[in-house]
């Protein structure tokens, strides 16, 4: 079977394993929210909230993935399936790839509800003339995002307190895309006199990011959860 | 008989399983110690031995999980040794773990893993049947199953697998009087119809009476066993 055919069977089923179990939308969405929230009171001002609101999108987005990634493995090796995958024989490309398209689709949903989070608690505003770097912005970062979440997730999922382990692994690997994705989301949303033209420039970044995480991933993620 | 395990079966060079003084350690812990161990197709062959004498760890090297440090290992024609993945999606291993996802249903799990090799619809319907579970039980979450019939759904994933070479660890384990008359005609079939069965199991007189041979491992080497 090829990658591709492993990679939508490994979505197919990751998302419908969602779909029963509703963790993200029941656990993760409300703890997404609530860290939104959070920052509010902590910073209780609004013109300082509008001016930081494209990076607390982000850092909500960041704590929330190492939660969805964790969930992501733990269905994996709860009851050996993981192993099971491999004895299959399945394309070890094509899981990581199935793997990082779920995780990248439940990020969409994520980052919306926090966009619209901030558009409701912060009073952002969205201006039609960012709109397409916005999107753009969002789509990268998500692809990079999600390929760094599956990789490491992958790698820290035999591991001895992996719970504690994901985060000092990731954290500082995405940092590029914490700090590309906020500028160019503040270029979008025209953040301190901003201009969209000041954005795409970071696109390249986020770009260039996923490239090599989604290339480098495929590559190495079998190796890397083979014993 | 049935055809999903009918299918099962595709020429090869014979034995199916050729280890010869095989080295394989566990961290620095030796597992298996110069085991030599000859299986031809068709065959059930019964391991059995104390706990930790190293059962496991040949189920798992003949799935290519574990390297051969030292020694000759073929298996299903595949030099273990020079490439120990190519093996892999002609096995079936069904280990102390059952590799299931407790979010999905039943027929979730056998779809998907069925469909890792292609299994058709029938096929998924036929395993299911084969192992009682096409009734009410197909539609329940395996989180709410009972430890026997999680391990009937992981039988029934395994057989949507075709596997030429099956390799089980305490099937038996956990399956009420029905289970167990179920797997061994399951595997009774398969053996018929060509495919290899490796059985690990400490129900002797159980496991004894459907296998066709029996070894004994013990400290990491594999001694025959009179007949």
């Amino acid at each position: 079977m090829n990658t591709w055919r492993i990679a939508r069977l490994v979505a197919a089923k990751d998302l419908r394993v969602e779909w029963r179990s509703r963790v993200v939308l029941n656990q993760v969405l409300p703890f997404a929210a609530l860290v939104m929230v959070m920052f509010a009171f902590a910073l209780d001002n609004d013109t300082v909230l509008t001016r930081v609101a494209p990076g607390l999108v982000w850092l909500a987005t960041m704590f929330s993935l190492l939660v969805i990634v964790q969930r992501a493995f733990a269905v994996e090796t709860a009851d050996g399936a993981l192993d099971a995958l491999q004895v299959a024989g399945v394309r070890l490309g094509g899981i990581f790839l199935g793997k990082a398209i779920a995780l990248a689709a439940q990020l969409a949903v994520l980052e919306l509800m926090l966009l619209a989070a901030a558009i409701v608690l912060y009073k952002t505003e969205v201006v039609a003339d960012g709109i397409v770097l916005l999107v753009t912005t969002f789509v990268a970062a998500t692809t990079g995002l999600a390929f760094v979440g599956t990789l490491y997730g992958g790698l820290a999922a035999g591991a001895k307190g992996r719970e504690t382990l994901l985060p000092l692994l990731m954290l500082p690997v995405v940092a590029p895309v914490l700090i590309g994705a906020t500028r160019a989301t503040e270029a979008a949303l025209g953040t301190e006199n901003a201009t969209p033209s000041d954005g795409w420039p970071w696109i390249g970044l986020l770009t260039l990011f996923a490239v090599v995480f989604g290339v480098g991933g495929t590559l190495a993620f079998g190796s890397l959860i083979d014993e | 008989m049935d055809s999903v395990v009918q299918r099962v079966v595709q020429p090869v060079v014979q034995p199916v399983v050729a280890l010869v003084d095989v080295v394989a350690v566990l961290g620095s812990f030796p597992a298996l110690a110069g085991a030599s161990l000859s299986v031809n197709r068709g065959e059930i062959l019964l391991l059995r031995g104390p706990n930790g004498a190293g059962k496991t760890s040949l189920l798992r090297l003949c799935a290519g999980l574990l390297p051969v440090e030292r020694g000759t290992a073929t298996v299903l024609g595949c030099d273990l040794v020079a490439d120990r993945t190519s093996v892999r999606n002609r096995v079936g291993l069904l280990g102390h773990s059952n590799g299931l996802y407790a979010d999905l249903t039943v027929a979730d799990n056998v779809r998907f893993w069925g469909a890792t090799v292609g299994a058709s619809q029938h096929e998924i319907d036929a395993s299911l049947t084969r192992m009682g579970l096409a009734n009410r039980l197909a539609d329940v979450q395996v989180a709410k199953l009972s430890a026997g019939q999680r391990r009937r759904t992981a039988l029934a994933c395994l057989v949507a697998r075709r596997a030429e070479l099956w390799l089980l660890d305490e099937p038996h384990a956990g399956l009420d009087a029905t289970g167990r008359d179920d797997l061994d005609v399951t595997l009774r079939s398969a053996a018929a119809a060509g495919a290899t069965v490796i059985v690990a199991s400490h129900e002797l007189e159980r496991a004894g009476a459907l296998a066709t041979r029996v070894v004994e491992v013990v400290g990491g080497q594999v001694r025959q066993v009179a007949e």
